[in-house]
């Protein structure tokens, strides 16, 4: 009984659907029709030559093999403190809880600078991570740090609802039924997680493919080895090159929404509150 | 103030949800709307709130046009389901909301909301928050609140719904002296017939987006205008069957004497009561045999399911007295009259 | 009531239930809280630790001395006012759009949903470049603004609207869903009972979005302060005119100047502390904000 299709009787209908497209228009639409339009300018060959030459093609590999990787490390350690966040008690719970939330409100160029200091040759991780051989800052590897550190909020948040709804009851069930611990886990509770989980994984995999505040600084920036996306339309900006950068920007613009859809498109089969 | 609605209509993406809907509610009244989950009830009365828009017809609101006046200009008071107090403001806050919209002088508010206190019983209660209350304390509150602007006519959208039974009894009381006291035109949504014919002293039935039948309790219950009412309102048994000669059909034993304008071989279906069966130990007379196939305790009446033949059972309800004397078992053999029926010719 | 129920079936489990199969064994429980523990550590206590250490490292005079310095002071303005400005717009935007997709139904909501969350998906450094193409000397109305010497793209106005861009959703997806989980009954009781659309919002609909709604300004009011892609992008780096605390602490780090950089960086750790702790504190009451009042069932009269 809910439904209707007049728009309401509550007042403003005009009044405020007005504002919202005006400014919606103005401050995304019309700048990103901006884009869309400066690409139109270049010819179809020059367009694929521009997103297709091999340093765009290293940059894309870069951006998005970290941005998995980074995903991945968080679906997995992200789960791990949802999990021990929701389920155990322990001093200090609490602030952990609420430091989980640091990457979205440090500064992204913060982070880069001071995760490029823990990491360097001489930094306070880097010193120790020297002798094994394994160096992090200025390596693709750099990039994987920054990325994770900056995706890390997002597994954790989406995961830690769903687990705090789960229905002890069904657990019980299981129990009774001669499960143990292992297959409730396994079977029972792990299989119930997988749309939250995936969504997290999608939300972290998204913020790194167009992170570059804290990026920039720990990767060293070389062309073909440690330059991502987004700094390489930067570079081409900087240069003047503004068909290069319009061509690559589109392409991002293109991989944002498709995720984006994406991301939506799971969050409504999983009815989850959408997080930052 | 009385309340006409005509041929009023509302569609929500081709589901009919009021059909067509046309009655009149006199001045002083006290209806109910009944009808089941999704039969339109609450989209009638939200059009007549103001709160849905219709597709056509008309509403009036004494005598003058209001079909497409704002809720704030019709002057009535709305009880919703789930009372939809404003739950950051203190009780004497929300009852004084509509007045305060209006301006009114402080000292006028304050008086205006200790009177309603007081009808409501909830003296002492003004500082309260609408989570620190109980159920049935928020319903009340949500009714003062709805009378403090002095509405012309209340209308109210399930108002027992989410209480407990034995709240549910006693609100239903006070909305009765309520009524007697203040008079006003009120028209409340209900799907719960108990409800309706204690409380109402006439009931619009409504299903699938249309009034099927409009009438006092005793009317709606004794003469059912459709099947459909037939089967909603009270208990009920049916058999189908078809008209055998003028006036006349048959099932199994029994026969029953029908409209004589009915064709023959017009296939009918008949309702009767279960308190319309009459069950002897012994032949009376116009009786069949019949069997006690359950037994079920009902309070104040026994239940029966009786095996009449041709893998038919019927239930038929004997006040207790008059069963335990009788001493029916599961199992004997009883005879069974039907003492008053209804029929509804089935169309093809 | 549940809580009662709850206790009841466990101490009625107990016998063929055991609590432990609820839970995990003790050394499981201590590696989990550990690995957990570690790497929270690993990416969120070091990091913390070494922008205060590195801040310090040539002790206070110093410290004070880059944080009062006239371009750091200078970008601290220019962040207050992309903060202000986004705050502001964004807020009304954030209200009127959730007043506009909650309170009316009209085909084409979903598509404007998706379209008002773009600009978190976006790159920040794409969020730049288009104001770039827009308003920069080879954009679109580059021409028009030299010819009328406005100024956007490395100015003020240009800072101001990429971080309006990128913090663009933060308000309205709280608002939304909470409206959304809220429903419009109390709107609806307050226009029967004669209120005008001001009066219900003003004293029907902020109120009950109070918290939501000042959590979606400490979130947006930190993205603003921080960001760093798109704003770099469009301000020019110019020093004491076109730098916000973010852009400084890069400038002053490709000058080796690592103290400095740090120093000014611990403001904005500060801020981001700050930030999580009113996050914490105004979370608890937009929590009970998003429930809805409970059905009571006491028979009782008073």
């Amino acid at each position: 009984m809910k439904i209707r299709n007049s728009p309401g009787v509550l007042p403003g209908f005009g009044l405020t659907m007005g504002f919202t497209l005006t400014y919606l228009g103005l401050i995304v639409l019309i700048p990103l029709a901006a884009l869309i339009l400066k690409s139109v300018t270049l010819t179809w060959a020059q367009f694929v030559q521009e997103v297709t030459s091999p340093r765009v093609l290293a940059s894309y590999r870069l951006t998005f093999g970290a941005s998995l990787v980074g995903a991945i490390i968080n679906s997995i350690f992200g789960a791990v403190v949802a999990w021990v966040l929701v389920r155990y008690e322990f001093p200090g719970r609490k602030l952990v809880d609420a430091m989980v939330d640091l990457p979205f409100a440090l500064p992204t160029a913060v982070a880069g600078i001071t995760l490029t200091a823990i990491y360097a040759p001489n930094g306070w991780i880097g010193k120790c991570l020297q002798p094994l051989g394994i160096s992090v800052a200025y390596t693709p590897l750099g990039v994987v740090v920054a990325l994770t550190f900056i995706g890390l909020p997002f597994v954790v948040r989406t995961l830690q609802p769903v687990l705090e709804s789960l229905d002890l009851e069904t657990e019980k069930a299981a129990v009774s039924l001669g499960a143990n611990r292992w297959y409730t886990v396994t079977r029972v509770i792990l299989p119930t997680l997988v749309p939250a989980w995936i969504t997290g994984f999608s939300l972290a995999f998204a913020r790194g493919v167009g992170e570059y505040g804290s990026v920039v600084f720990i990767a060293g920036n070389m062309p073909m080895k440690t330059e991502i996306t987004p700094l390489l339309i930067i570079t081409k900006l900087e240069q003047y090159d503004y068909a290069g950068a319009t061509s690559i920007g589109v392409v991002m613009l293109a991989i944002s929404f498709t995720l984006l859809l994406t991301i939506n498109w799971l969050q409504s089969r999983t009815g989850l509150h959408r997080i930052h | 103030m009385s309340i006409e609605v005509r041929g009023l209509t509302k569609h929500y993406n081709g589901f009919k949800a009021v059909h067509n809907v046309s009655a009149k509610l006199e001045t002083g009244s006290l209806t109910a709307l009944l009808g089941p989950s999704g039969s339109g009830k609450s989209t009638l009365l939200r059009m007549i709130a103001g709160l849905e828009v219709p597709d056509s017809g008309e509403i009036h609101l004494t005598g003058r046009e209001a079909t497409y006046a704002s809720a704030k200009e019709r002057n009535v008071g709305f009880v919703f389901q789930h009372y939809a107090l404003f739950k950051h403001m203190t009780v004497f806050e929300n009852i004084a909301f509509g007045l305060r919209v209006r301006k009114q002088k402080e000292d006028e508010v304050r008086n205006r909301v200790f009177e309603l206190l007081d009808l409501i019983q909830l003296t002492g209660y003004e500082k309260r928050y609408p989570s620190q209350l109980s159920g049935g304390q928020r319903q009340r509150v949500a009714v003062a609140r709805a009378l403090a602007p002095r509405p012309e006519v209340l209308l109210l959208d399930e108002p027992f719904g989410a209480l407990d039974a034995k709240v549910r009894e006693e609100l239903r009381e006070w909305i009765l002296r309520l009524h007697e006291e203040t008079n006003m035109t009120t028209l409340f949504v209900t799907h719960d017939q108990q409800e309706a014919m204690e409380v109402a002293s006439r009931i619009l039935i409504m299903n699938h987006g249309e009034i099927e039948q409009d009438g006092t309790p005793i009317e709606i219950f004794d003469e059912p205008a459709t099947h459909f009412i037939a089967q909603f309102v009270g208990e009920t048994n049916y058999i189908d069957t078809e008209i055998s000669e003028k006036g006349l059909a048959v099932w199994g034993p029994f026969r029953f004497s029908v409209n004589p304008g009915l064709p023959v071989n017009q296939k009918i279906r008949i309702y009767f009561r279960p308190n319309d069966v009459y069950v002897t130990a012994q032949f009376e007379t116009l009786q069949v045999r019949a069997k006690i196939a359950k037994t079920r305790f009902r309070g104040t009446v026994i239940e029966y399911k009786l095996d009449i033949g041709e893998d038919k059972t019927i239930s038929a309800q004997v006040p207790k007295g008059v069963a335990l004397a009788s001493g029916f078992k599961e199992g004997q053999e009883v005879y069974a009259a039907i003492t008053a029926f209804h029929v509804f010719p089935i169309q093809p | 009531m549940t809580q009662e129920t709850l206790i009841v079936s466990v101490k009625g489990d107990r016998k063929t239930d055991p609590a432990r199969a609820l839970t995990e064994t003790r050394w499981v429980r201590w590696i989990l809280i550990t690995v957990a523990l570690l790497f929270i550590a690993l990416f969120l206590l070091v990091p913390l630790a070494e922008v205060f250490t590195s801040a310090l490292n040539k002790g206070f005079s110093y410290y004070f001395g880059a944080i009062r310095e006239p371009d750091a002071l200078s970008a601290v303005k220019l962040t207050l006012i992309a903060a202000f400005f986004s705050v502001w717009f964004n807020s009304a935007f954030g209200i009127v759009s959730a007043w506009a997709i909650t309170k009316f139904s009209f085909p084409g909501k979903n598509l404007l949903i998706t379209l008002i969350d773009l600009p978190f998906t976006v790159s920040p450094v794409v969020s730049g470049l288009v104001y770039v193409l827009l308003f920069g000397l080879q954009g679109l109305l580059g021409p028009w603004l030299q010819a009328h010497n406005l100024h956007i793209i490395f100015a003020l106005p240009g800072i101001v609207l990429a971080t309006i861009f990128v913090t663009f959703p933060f308000i309205s997806r709280e608002l939304i869903p909470l409206m959304q989980e809220q429903g419009s009954e109390e709107e609806e009781a307050a226009m029967v009972l004669g209120a005008n659309g001001w009066q219900i919002f003003w004293r029907v609909t902020l109120p009950n979005i109070q918290w939501g709604l000042l959590y979606g300004v400490i979130l947006c009011n930190a993205r603003a302060m921080g960001e760093f892609g798109a704003v770099s992008v469009v301000s020019g780096h110019i020093r004491g005119l076109t730098n916000t605390l973010p852009l400084h602490v890069e400038i002053l780090y490709n000058d080796y100047d690592f103290t400095a950089a740090f120093a000014v960086a611990s403001l904005l750790t500060f801020l981001a502390v700050l930030t999580l702790i009113a996050k914490t504190l105004v979370g608890l009451k937009y929590e009970k904000e998003r429930q809805v009042l409970p059905p009571r069932f006491e028979s009782e009269l008073p």
